[in-house]
């Protein structure tokens, strides 16, 4: 097996995070497939960093992991802060900035 | 000759695991876009991290692999089960589509998207591999550690300031000043006097026969199950079990032994 095949994996990863993106309307759940997003972007990164002979991918994909963690607890409170405003999670309903 | 064919394509173990394990990780992103409840999404993107966590010990990334078990689903997917818990309740998905034709649309956006990666991973040249083994010869923490602090120092000095800015971000975001007294329990109840809603306390729920757990809803008069009397919680979560009917099934079934017991037969059998 070549190791591209991850290259694919990660890419197929990326499609379904993307889709579902689009596809769900509940705040979470979106939420959740933008980290599928990442994950499969940081898989790729660390395939690379294979290809190339050093750690250059790893270190960008390690950056990536502590920006998704801010972004994770910042949208979260977003979320949550949302949801006592409004009593739902739905992004269908949040097409206003004001209440 | 081994070492040449090492750069071109990995162990026969590796490519069992990674055939096995990468259906095991889209079955899970699928799952994760797919299912109807904000649970079962986050159990299944969990399952898919941890593969993913499996494909970076196998690719030589062995700090990374651990971090993603420990960071994405240790910490991360536990606060999003927290949120999930403290607000996907009622946060089932409605199917009503307010666009029309946007999940085919979607869809087909995404195959088109996927499309086009693919088609780009295919046409570059990444037939040759050069392998971690140099650069990971003085292990790879080290190695990391030694890029970190001195190429990419920078970087981690921002990551830092964001981390801090993330923190007292969801601080603010969260936080709620009390700006007005609680309301102690006699304001409360003049209001609900002044209201004229619900003066008493709300009815106990499973108050019928041999039922009395909190999940069965308290029944009328007229048989149908009463909807106030099960928590918020539960009724949003559809979690109610109706046992009206089962009773008056019971009730049918005994009268029907006891029948057979007096030996009489039914009365539309008796007429034909």
């Amino acid at each position: 097996m070549n190791p591209v095949n991850y290259l694919y994996l990660a890419a197929l990863l990326f499609t379904i995070g993307a889709t579902g993106v689009l596809i769900r309307r509940n705040a979470i759940v979106v939420f959740m497939c933008i980290e599928l997003m990442l994950n499969a972007c940081n898989l790729a990164f660390v395939v690379f960093s294979r290809m190339h002979g050093n750690l250059d991918g790893q270190i960008i994909a390690f950056f990536t992991m502590v920006v998704a963690a801010a972004e994770v607890v910042v949208g979260l409170a977003i979320i949550v802060s949302l949801f006592r405003s409004r009593h739902s999670a739905s992004v269908d309903d949040a097409s206003l900035m004001k209440l | 000759m081994t070492a040449n064919l090492a750069a071109y394509s990995t162990s026969t173990g590796e490519a069992v695991q990674f055939w096995v394990l990468g259906t095991v990780a889209v079955i899970g992103a699928l799952c994760t876009v797919f299912m109807r409840k904000a649970v079962h999404s986050a159990l299944c993107l969990a399952g898919t991290m941890i593969v993913l966590a499996v494909f970076y010990l196998a690719n030589g990334a062995y700090f990374l692999g651990i971090v993603q078990v420990v960071v994405y689903t240790g910490a991360i997917m536990m606060l999003f089960l927290f949120v999930v818990m403290l607000v996907g309740v009622t946060a089932a998905d409605s199917l009503k589509e307010t666009i029309k034709g946007q999940r085919w649309l979607a869809l087909l956006c995404g195959l088109g998207f996927g499309i086009l990666l693919f088609a780009g991973i295919g046409n570059a040249s990444v037939q040759d591999f050069d392998g971690l083994a140099k650069a990971n010869a003085n292990g790879n923490v080290e190695g990391l550690a030694a890029l970190i602090f001195t190429k990419y120092v920078f970087a981690f000095e921002i990551t830092g300031a964001l981390l801090i800015t993330a923190t007292i971000g969801a601080m603010v975001l969260t936080h709620r000043e009390r700006t007005e007294r609680a309301r102690t329990q006699r304001e409360l109840s003049e209001q609900r006097v002044r209201e004229g809603k619900h003066v008493p306390p709300l009815p106990a729920p499973g108050v019928y026969a041999r039922h009395n757990a909190v999940d069965i809803a308290g029944l009328l008069p007229d048989g149908t199950p009463s909807e106030l009397t099960v928590s918020k919680t539960l009724r949003d979560r559809g979690q109610i079990r109706d046992v009206s009917a089962d009773a008056l099934k019971d009730l049918k079934a005994l009268e029907q032994r006891a029948e057979e017991r007096l030996e009489r037969t039914k009365p539309e059998e008796a007429s034909k």
